[in-house]
């Protein structure tokens, strides 16, 4: 029973050791992506785009579209 | 008696007339008020159409199809810009809408571009298209 114990002890303070090395491993790694983040201000803009044009989007204006292309024919 | 005879023969000839104009007619219809340089450039596979809803130059650009490319994309995106707003979209959006179907509209033998970028040339089955194209 003692032994037990002494086992859960251990292994409480041992998982508080992780927690504190992942706390510890956190505050740089979000130090580190900091300074990434701000190097690079464009790219994300472009990939929001892209995700912004989902197939739901495009079945609704596919009608629009369609008349759009036959009263400009000139251009399509 | 006679003058229903007359008209009858002016009503034929009408008709022969009609059917002698319609292969004249027809040919242009496919491409209705397109610039002869541009439906020209397009059977000849110089530009194609993109997945963005814009027209592409397949090779080496040279200054008069690139004006002629401008031209067009000018003019497409200001209709886009013009649609989008109504139907609550965004230009990027629209114009992409109208690429599903203007890639989906093209000949065999014209080209268009993949959802990866690559210029094909449309073949008798269906084309290539980005998977968030309506059917």
């Amino acid at each position: 029973m003692m032994l037990l114990t002494q086992m859960i002890h251990a292994k409480s303070f041992r998982g508080l050791k992780v927690v504190s090395q992942g706390l510890v491993l956190g505050a740089m790694a979000s130090a580190l992506s900091g300074c990434i983040t701000v190097q690079a201000p464009d790219k994300p803009i472009v990939i929001e785009l892209n995700i912004a044009i989902t197939q739901d989007v495009t079945y609704r204006l596919a009608p629009d579209a369609a008349k759009t292309i036959q009263n400009n024919q000139g251009i399509f | 008696m006679g003058r229903i005879m007359i008209s009858v023969k002016n009503m034929g000839f009408g008709l022969m007339v009609a059917a002698l104009a319609l292969p004249l007619v027809a040919t242009p219809a496919m491409a209705q008020g397109r610039d002869p340089a541009y439906a020209a450039a397009r059977a000849a596979g110089q530009v194609g159409e993109m997945p963005t809803g814009f027209l592409g130059i397949v090779g080496s650009p040279t200054p008069d199809l690139k004006r002629m490319v401008d031209d067009i994309n000018i003019r497409r995106k200001a209709v886009y810009a013009e649609r989008a707003p109504g139907q609550h979209a965004t230009l990027e959006q629209y114009a992409f809408t109208i690429g599903c179907q203007l890639i989906a509209q093209t000949l065999p033998g014209e080209k268009y571009q993949s959802p990866e970028g690559q210029w094909l040339i449309r073949g008798n089955g269906a084309a290539t298209r980005d998977a968030r194209c309506p059917a």
